[in-house]
């Protein structure tokens, strides 16, 4: 999956000229203000969308299993349990519960919400449900999992801390990520690589190396380092906004 | 915030609280005693009305008179009621397969739908008053009459409803499906149905209202006797003879069996959603 590359126009340009190349076990995000393209990326690759030119490739074969997706809203069903909200991709692909009963269990384990698996959705914090979508997104250990400002419904406390459970969560499955957020702190704590875009037309302006070691815990929040990649991303956004306006 | 020690005094109920367990208390008792009590009222009403107006029983008999002859033409009554719940059940169970079926075609086939749905609308909007007399020409079978007027009165909410439901599944999880390679099948059996399931059933009380109004205007218009007659052939009948006590005792039965039916249907309901669903959820303020 080394070669993401991609260049398309749309008829609105969501999109102009974009490049991206993912390495297998990149945090990426792609930072951006609202009408930048981010989730038009994301819906791309996911192949909900189709290129006007340029192209998607992946390397190597892949196929739905491969991929995983956490929408900003939680998305379940309300009518299933949350195991049978996570068991969703493996029934699409024909197999029965009891066959993958192990898998989701597992994933529910990672996210913390094995004692849960009886519940429905709506019986769960907002929290909740984002991990139930994210123990979804995961169950088949995917090559990529893709998600669309996540955190962005939640409170602050419930924010960090899901987002110190995605860091292990991701070390725990080995999968890449690309995270699109408006949140210049997430995207730090979070990534190796930011991708900074700007508005009309969708583009990439930048690219961000944040090569402080993993694992992040909650100290590096409070680092002089983490500040300055803080400030680099705040000033390249900046930078963004003002071309855009 | 402190921890309670044992020797506190209980927490007070302040003034919002205790008018809010009266209200909840009132409105829990309320909701059967006052429904009774108009009941009881209106019975004593029209019992006095007629014993001190002297009126005939031919005209308008007395609560009295009609429970008794519930109970001596229970027999014939009964019997009758049997033959209109079979039709009403039947066309319900008509409307719902059918209804449900051209709705999910229709979501299936944007063509399908565009081509048909207005006659759908045309049939729903024509009173079957207008069309039950050719039906019962041209359809020979007297039962296979009924049920048709009674279906085309019920399948529309069905339909409708339904259409509307299997629409409105939630389009992030749309998206999903598609990401994960779901068949059209699939997304209709684990995505859309389900969430059709509320407009359906919402759909469903209604047509089992209209459905017994199907049955029983479709019984007046078929009008033969014979001696598989439902009620509005047997108040009919009381109406040529000036049994006008029959007439009030079948009208009770037709009222009591759709009261019951949408009492069923919204149990049905209620078991269905109670799991999931906003419109089975209790709140507490």
């Amino acid at each position: 999956m080394e070669q993401v590359d991609k260049t398309f126009n749309g008829t609105v340009t969501a999109l102009k000229g974009m490049s991206l190349q993912v390495r297998e076990g990149d945090f990426i995000s792609l930072l951006g203000p609202s009408g930048c393209g981010k989730s038009t990326a994301l819906r791309l690759i996911s192949d909900l969308l189709h290129p006007t030119s340029g192209r998607i490739t992946w390397a190597g074969e892949h196929d739905s299993g491969d991929l995983g997706v956490v929408f900003q809203e939680p998305t379940l069903m309300p009518w299933a349990t949350v195991a049978q909200n996570v068991w969703l991709p493996f029934r699409l692909r024909g197999q029965s519960y009891t066959a993958v009963r192990d898998d989701v269990l597992q994933a529910l384990k990672l996210v913390g919400l094995e004692k849960f698996q009886n519940s429905y959705p709506r019986e769960l914090s907002g929290g909740m449900k984002m991990r139930v979508s994210i123990a979804r997104a995961m169950v088949t250990r995917p090559r990529l999992i893709l998600m669309d400002e996540p955190f962005a419904a939640l409170d602050e406390i419930t924010r960090f801390k899901l987002n110190n459970d995605l860091l292990r969560l991701k070390a725990a499955i080995g999968c890449t990520v690309i995270f699109v957020t408006h949140s210049v702190f997430e995207s730090v704590f979070l990534s190796d690589r930011i991708v900074v875009m700007a508005a009309r037309p969708g583009r990439v302006i930048t690219e961000l190396a944040v090569d402080a070691p993993y694992p992040r815990d909650a100290d590096f929040r409070t680092s002089p380092e983490y500040a300055a990649f803080t400030r680099r991303a705040t000033d390249a956004l900046h930078d963004a906004m003002g071309e855009a306006a | 915030m402190s921890i309670a020690d044992p020797t506190d005094p209980p927490l007070q109920l302040d003034a919002d609280e205790t008018a809010r367990l009266r209200r909840k208390r009132v409105e829990k008792f309320g909701k059967w005693l006052l429904p009774a009590l108009v009941l009881v009222i209106m019975l004593a009403l029209w019992d006095r009305i007629v014993v001190w107006n002297e009126i005939p029983h031919y005209i308008l008999p007395g609560p009295g008179l009609v429970f008794e002859t519930l109970i001596k033409d229970w027999a014939m009554l009964f019997e009758a009621l049997l033959v209109t719940v079979q039709i009403t059940l039947m066309a319900l169970a008509v409307a719902v397969v059918g209804g449900v079926g051209l709705a999910v075609l229709f979501t299936q086939s944007r063509l399908v739908e565009m081509s048909f749905y207005p006659y759908a609308v045309i049939l729903q909007v024509t009173p079957i008053v207008a069309i039950a007399p050719l039906i019962f020409i041209y359809v020979d079978s007297r039962i296979a009459g009924l049920l048709l007027c009674a279906w085309l009165v019920a399948f529309f909410p069905v339909l409708s409803n339904t259409t509307l439901g299997l629409n409105s599944a939630d389009h992030n999880l749309r998206d999903l499906f598609r990401i994960y390679g779901a068949s059209r099948w699939q997304t209709l059996r684990f995505l859309q149905l389900p969430s059709a399931l509320p407009y359906f059933l919402g759909g469903l009380r209604i047509a089992g209202g209209l459905s017994l109004i199907g049955a029983v205007v479709a019984e007046y218009v078929a009008g033969t006797g014979g001696l598989k007659s439902g009620l509005a052939f047997r108040i009919l009948e009381a109406g040529y003879r000036l049994n006008i006590p029959r007439m009030f005792a079948a009208l009770i039965l037709i009222a009591v069996t759709g009261v019951i039916i949408f009492a069923g249907l919204s149990f049905l309901s209620h078991m269905l959603l109670r799991k999931w669903h906003e419109s089975a959820l209790k709140r507490d303020h």
